[in-house]
């Protein structure tokens, strides 16, 4: 027997009130593990959305950056004259307009609603499709000249847009209430957006969804890969010029695949941080739960304190016994929160894979469980200090007497 | 110094001591100018009516609590200069103390309320649990070793306590009011335990209000009123 024998017998007496103060630790611990659990994941995840598998492309979209389709809501979108004088840059290879835009597809009595997107043709039409590495996985490409046919995304394949059917080629669906035929389906690209696309040739499109000769993007190959600086800036100082806007009042951005991914990133630290701080709040509000609990005990068993003076106690004795017991109250809701949070984490990397489609391996860092157990025992033990020391100032024949 | 017999030594001696509370404004005497001697293997009772201050003394004498005045005297050391820690090693190793209200630990089996004074003492974890087996023995408890204590009688209770104040193999048992919990035939088989345990050369003290229990085991009584010591009467023919 010893302090951990009497710290586990006075645990198994306590009632359910004391348990709920755990929730605050329990909370925080939850957090901070699924949040590591999760954390790596989702940076994995949200950079594998930028599909587009070349890290040389630049993107011009009119408006800030924002998360829906690409230019969508720009008051001022980009146009065709904008992707000619694009092209006729010196440090352009090549550029290409796209148009990516919100609408409704039917199959098998269901409706869903999703992206589709144009191919444009000729020289164009092999460049688009060499940067997505678009290899079909049944069916064929679209091609030039293609009219009322569609080339589906993956997912459409695997049936994951909720359309309880897959999509096979030959089968027929409505877009925007007009008729098309499937007569491909591509590769899975581990995307998110490109696997749920719809491609259609650019005049089907244009017919269909009647854009005019505004564009979602372009996308831009530099001349210079190692220079990508360079084309950046000149498309920068072009738009500038053609648009009439001054340096720092932009109504579009130039971005490079590495500075999205970097832009997402600290998006991702920032709600790391945030997730952080509310752990912390937790934990801090947990460990006061703590120190209210072991004072309620310490009062509650004052007769016991002194009993074990009468038969020899020393305080540091009676401290150590406090002390010890209040790191396994936090042990316990640190060993909750992380069981909790190691499932949460877990099950949140499968679902993140089925949602979004990504490949990654969910797993469970014993090390990051044992340190967190470790620091758990700690801070329970940390909050236990003052009202253990009051229980070992305790008087013996005052504690005596209850 | 003149050698003396093993059964004129003095084991606690309480020399003028006083112990005063503060109660708002007035100062309460519980113990006023009280010297004590307790030889080697006395059988002691500390007699009084409620308010007498027999509760008080008997904390003194187990240095449980610390005199306002006067020194405390245990096997000649001062106990009362000692500071806390110290009083509690005095209290594990030499005293053994028995409550009216039993006081066991009621998250602790049987065997574990004996062994805790040993735990505290830092005996190794096999000399404590043979040396708990065989006072558990001695008491007849062995079979409730692993109850607890809502598990089992008053008087085995009492009986645990006991074996709890045999555990560190002290010199003194102080006992408080040890039969007042307890019915008559249980509260004199307990007393008697103490008879056995004091032919063995153990001090005993206890307090008690009963004159006819007092006058029964006791070789020594001393009679406290007021925080007073009123008058000590001795039971020569039983020494």
């Amino acid at each position: 027997m010893n302090y951990f024998t009497l710290a586990y017998r006075n645990l198994k007496k306590k009632g359910i009130r004391s348990y709920l103060t755990l929730l605050g630790i329990c909370i925080g611990i939850l957090a901070v593990v699924s949040l590591i659990t999760l954390g790596a994941g989702l940076k994995a995840a949200v950079g594998s959305q930028f599909g587009v598998s070349s890290t040389e492309l630049i993107t011009v979209q009119a408006g800030g950056n924002n998360f829906g389709a690409p230019g969508s809501g720009a008051v001022n979108p980009l146009i065709t004259k904008d992707l000619d004088e694009i092209k006729k840059l010196g440090s352009v290879k090549e550029a290409v307009g796209r148009n990516i835009v919100a609408g409704k597809i039917e199959f098998n009595k269901k409706v869903v609603f999703g992206y589709a997107s144009n191919i444009p043709d000729g020289a164009d039409r092999k460049f688009v499709y060499s940067q997505i590495e678009a290899k079909p996985v049944a069916g064929r490409l679209l091609k030039d000249g293609d009219t009322g046919k569609v080339v589906l995304g993956y997912n459409f394949y695997v049936d994951k847009v909720g359309l309880e059917k897959i999509v096979v080629p030959g089968n027929r669906v409505t877009i925007q209430g007009k008729d098309f035929e499937v007569v491909g389906i591509l590769e899975k690209q581990g995307s998110f957006i490109m696997d749920n696309l719809v491609f259609m040739n650019a005049n089907d499109m244009k017919s269909l969804f009647n854009y005019g000769d505004t564009l979602s993007l372009i996308a831009v190959l530099p001349a210079d890969k190692n220079n990508i600086q360079k084309t950046q800036t000149d498309i920068e100082n072009l738009l500038r010029r053609l648009r009439n806007v001054k340096v720092g009042s932009e109504d579009f951005t130039v971005s490079t695949p590495q500075a999205s991914l970097a832009q997402v990133n600290s998006i991702l630290n920032a709600i790391q941080i945030f997730v952080i701080i509310i752990a912390s709040i937790s934990i801090l509000v947990g460990a006061i739960g703590i120190i209210n609990t072991m004072g309620t005990s310490v009062i509650e068993r004052k007769k016991e304190i002194g009993i074990m003076k009468a038969i020899g106690a020393k305080n540091n004795q009676i401290f150590m016994q406090f002390f010890v017991e209040s790191g396994f109250l936090g042990l316990i809701g640190g060993g909750i929160g992380a069981i909790l949070g190691t499932a949460l984490g877990y099950f949140g990397v499968i679902g993140i894979n089925s949602f979004v489609g990504t490949d990654m391996v969910p797993h469970i860092d014993f090390l990051l469980i044992f340190f967190v157990l470790l620091g758990s025992f700690a801070i329970g033990a940390a909050a236990g200090i003052f009202p253990a020391m009051r229980a070992a100032k305790q008087h013996p024949v005052e504690a005596l007497r209850g | 110094m003149e050698k003396k017999s093993d059964s004129d030594k003095i084991i606690i001696h309480l020399k003028n001591v006083a112990k005063y509370y503060h109660m708002g404004d007035t100062i309460v005497k519980a113990v006023d100018d009280v010297s004590i001697d307790i030889k080697k293997g006395d059988f002691v009772a500390v007699m009084g009516p409620s308010g007498s201050g027999k509760s008080t003394a008997m904390n003194l004498i187990g240095s449980l609590d610390m005199p306002t005045k006067g020194h405390i005297f245990l096997d000649n050391e001062d106990i009362s200069t000692l500071d806390e820690s110290e009083l509690a090693q005095v209290r594990g190793k030499h005293i053994g103390f028995i409550f009216q209200q039993f006081n066991l630990i009621p998250t602790l089996t049987v065997k574990e309320n004996v062994v805790l004074p040993m735990t505290l003492q830092g005996l190794s974890e096999d000399e404590r649990s043979d040396k708990a087996d065989n006072i558990l023995h001695r008491l007849d408890l062995y079979e409730r070793r692993d109850h607890y204590p809502n598990q089992i009688s008053g008087g085995q209770q009492q009986r645990v306590a006991i074996a709890r104040a045999l555990a560190n193999d002290p010199e003194v048992i102080l006992a408080d009011e040890p039969t007042g919990n307890l019915d008559t035939k249980t509260g004199l088989k307990v007393m008697d335990f103490l008879t056995e345990l004091n032919k063995e050369g153990r001090t005993i003290v206890f307090v008690t209000h009963s004159p006819e229990l007092a006058k029964k085991y006791a070789h020594t009584v001393y009679w406290l009123k007021d925080g007073k010591i009123e008058k000590v009467t001795r039971e020569r023919n039983k020494r």
